[in-house]
């Protein structure tokens, strides 16, 4: 190994792929479904959903091919060692995407959240037949996850959605509501999807007692509550789903039988475990916003005769070139803890310090960056005849969810201190 | 492929270097700074560790190759030592990297065997000019062509080690072109007027002076690359790539310093580092360090590939003196009064940490 930034050809070419999508089903749409919350981005779905499922039929093939290769576990862990550029793929696809449409970006017909959950615990066979829908049919397919409840936020372990196991009818019964669902509505309503539920089986256990289920579409007892109104992403939908006795098969209950049984935490580490796939995934996601305001900015500045020297002394630059410059430096550094996060990914190694890094970094800079593009622009900036004032709203949410950036750097003291949760809380 | 794993020499090469930080620099940073006197035991095994050596071709009698990476991996780990220290085992390259990189035969036929000796080269460069506003592009020292002589003119500042060098490296405007262009002038030449030794806020075990050239003579064949000349953005952008590189080490120093003592100072019942007051200044300590370090990474990369890093080399070294004076500021209000207290060293990191907005030519990988 040694120190390198290049990211290859055929990765860069798929980049170049989300950018022609983001182009031409995203920035076109962008004003009008901002301004007419949950209504649906029907030509980026279309458009999408071919690829996506084709992508996704692929990876269950192979899947399929392995898990029957013979000496499945061994092969199946030698294959995590070996470094990939997956993650680095769907790194650089979102930041192009974000950089189209967060909101709209959000509705990608896919497993989403779901899908990391299902790929950081599931077993094969999970996998195998809950990702199956996302892989075939014409109609797209949407995944989500379900954590936050009204009363459990940042301190999810405190959740109280209930799943109780109903022997007679070997069947899992959950009661509870959760909130906050991106794509939940789709997922359930809209499409013969799914959405992965956390819930206590064992309130007394604490995590240990917190286990991760699968609900599908057309499940009875689950009904989908208030569709949020917001600030920005105003094209996804943020639902809250109701269960009222929903039964569920019993291998819906997510992962091996260990992790099932277990008297450890291991269930709810694995929730946290999707978290160090989903949260540089928001990073990504925040640096296209941003890069997609500060090229905005640049080009109204270049209109205004205004270019930004690298390489000026400080007393040779104007207020306006500082802040710009300072948003590139802010947002690049950004983009680089992402990027040394998803390559630890992508090399099988424990990145949770380093995801945590770039979601605290990237959701300030991002933040930062198009609250200042908005004030650079001045009243051009504020209008909403422009798209600058939307990516700052659509921006913010990247500091918000996946664990707000207090929750993170919180993570991080922990880990650079050698805290325990009950050492620095 | 992306990867931010060093290769196995450069890993050997920074444990090598971090060994000496802590084992030999550290013992004696304070004394240093305090005496204003450089350590010269300490810097001769640094300069025995052979990273100037290592960075000299082997067709010139080296035994390396050239890397802003390496260089930056080096430049971090003295640091992390002594600021003072790392740029005074590091003045020999101000000299002997340009000439690598851009001298003509004879030019390094002549010089680069100095800097494969065992003792200490005493050659140095000049870039800095004193005044509020220095910009490296319009130099007001001059260079003058006439016939096969060129005159130099004009004062510099901060030049490492000027008391002692044989040789120095003088940047220079050329008063024709408006080129920037760079002279190799004897210590001992008629009119190089070393002035008095800089004082300054930090940085205090190493000597740097005034350096004053009035009518300078040198001969033409003593301009760097001779008629082609030298590539002056690439070695800008080495010197801005090796001060965040430094800056990323002092700011480890403060970091790691303040983290430790966090843990050990206890205030209301528990040690201070419990409180998310203190514990969150840390974590963002530590994040924008690692920011900071693959931004310098990146434009060292870029360098290495012979690319353009102005870009990169510019945001980085930007985003470095930001950082650097954040995080050791932090570090002393960590320590709280202790941290005020010159017996500890977090004030002297401040201090250090202050000067890098200032530091260009002062370092180079």
């Amino acid at each position: 190994m040694a120190i390198s930034f290049e990211i290859p050809d055929y990765v860069q070419q798929m980049a170049q792929m989300a950018s022609f999508l983001a182009q031409t089903y995203m920035r076109p749409y962008a004003r009008q479904l901002d301004e007419n919350e949950h209504e649906r981005p029907v030509e980026f779905i279309n458009a999408i959903w071919p690829i996506l499922r084709d992508q996704q039929k692929a990876s269950l093939d192979k899947l399929v091919m392995s898990s029957n290769g013979g000496n499945g576990g061994g092969e199946q862990s030698e294959k995590k060692k070996r470094s990939s550029t997956r993650n680095l793929q769907l790194m650089l696809m979102v930041e192009q995407l974000s950089w189209g449409d967060a909101g709209i970006y959000l509705c990608l017909p896919s497993p989403a959240l779901g899908g990391f959950a299902i790929e950081a615990v599931g077993t094969t066979e999970q996998k195998l037949r809950l990702l199956r829908r996302f892989a075939e049919g014409d109609k797209p397919v949407w995944g989500a996850m379900a954590i936050t409840e009204p009363g459990a936020g940042s301190d999810n372990s405190s959740m109280a959605t209930t799943a109780v196991f109903d022997e007679e009818h070997n069947e899992w019964i959950i009661n509870g509501e959760k909130i906050f669902i991106t794509s939940g509505k789709l997922a359930l309503e809209e499409s013969n999807g799914l959405v992965i539920v956390w819930a206590t089986v064992n309130k007394e256990a604490g995590r240990a007692g917190i286990k991760p289920f699968v609900v599908e579409a057309g499940t009875p007892g689950v009904s989908i509550g208030k569709v949020e109104i917001k600030h920005g992403i105003r094209a996804s939908d943020t639902a809250a789903i109701v269960f009222n006795n929903a039964r569920i098969p019993a291998d819906n209950i997510l992962g091996s039988p260990e992790v099932q049984a277990t008297k450890e935490d291991k269930g709810f580490k694995g929730a946290m475990a999707t978290f160090d796939a989903s949260r540089p995934m928001v990073a990504a996601s925040a640096i296209g916003i941003g890069r997609a305001a500060i090229e905005f900015v640049k080009e109204k500045l270049a209109e205004q005769g205004v270019t930004i020297p690298y390489d000026a002394p400080y007393h040779k630059l104007t207020a306006v070139q500082r802040d710009v410059l300072e948003m590139e430096a802010q947002l690049r550094a950004a983009y680089l803890l992402t990027l040394r996060s998803i390559a630890m990914l992508d090399e099988g190694l424990h990145n949770s310090l380093e995801a945590s890094m770039a979601k605290v970094k990237a959701g300030k800079a991002v933040t930062w960056v198009t609250q200042k593009a908005v004030e650079l622009l001045g009243m051009m900036g504020y209008s909403r005849e422009w798209l600058v004032e939307k990516w700052m709203r659509d921006g913010k949410i990247n500091d918000i969810y996946e664990g707000t950036g207090q929750i993170n750097t919180l993570i991080v003291a922990r880990r650079i201190l050698g805290y325990t949760r009950r050492e620095l809380a | 492929m992306v990867s931010f794993t060093p290769t196995e020499e450069q890993q050997l090469l920074i444990e090598t270097i971090r060994r000496y930080a802590v084992k030999d620099v550290r013992p004696v940073a304070h004394d240093a700074d305090e005496a204003s006197a450089p350590p010269l035991d300490v810097v001769k095994t640094g300069w025995q560790i052979g990273l100037i050596p290592s960075a000299i071709p082997e067709e010139l009698g080296g035994f390396g190759e050239m890397s802003a990476v390496t260089g930056a991996l080096a430049a971090e780990e003295l640091a992390f030592g002594d600021l003072s220290v790392a740029m005074h085992v590091l003045t020999p390259a101000l000299f002997a990297y340009p000439v690598v990189l851009f001298g003509t035969a004879e030019q390094r036929e002549n010089l680069l065997p100095l800097f494969l000796e065992e003792s200490f080269p005493a050659a140095t460069a000049a870039l800095l000019e004193p005044g509020v506003f220095f910009d490296p592009h319009e130099l007001q020292t001059t260079a003058s062509v006439s016939g096969s002589k060129v005159i130099l003119n004009g004062v510099k500042a901060c030049v490492p080690l000027a008391d002692e060098a044989e040789y120095l490296l003088v940047y220079a405007r050329n008063t024709e072109t408006g080129q920037v262009e760079a002279y190799i002038v004897d210590g001992q030449a008629a009119g190089v007027q070393i002035e008095k030794r800089e004082l300054l806020m930090g940085l205090r075990a190493l000597p740097t002076f005034r350096v004053k050239f009035s009518d300078v003579s040198v001969d033409i064949s003593a301009r760097l690359g001779g008629a082609v000349g030298m590539n002056y953005d690439t070695l800008l952008n080495r010197s801005r790539v090796a001060l965040g590189a430094l800056a990323v080490g002092v700011a480890r120093a403060s970091f790691e310093y303040a983290r430790d003592y966090a843990k050990q100072r206890v205030q209301f019942g528990k040690p201070i580092a419990q409180n998310q007051a203190i514990a969150f200044m840390l974590a963002e300590m530590a994040i924008e360090i690692d920011a900071t370090r693959l931004m310098v990474w990146e434009a060292a990369w870029k360098l290495d590939r012979g690319e353009d890093a102005t870009r990169e080399a510019c945001q980085a070294q930007r985003y470095a003196e930001r950082m650097a004076l954040q995080v050791t500021d932090h570090g002393v209000q960590i320590l709280g009064g202790y941290g005020f207290i010159r017996e500890y060293p977090v004030e002297r990191w401040l201090r250090n940490g202050r000067g890098f907005p200032t530091f260009l030519g002062l370092a180079i990988v």
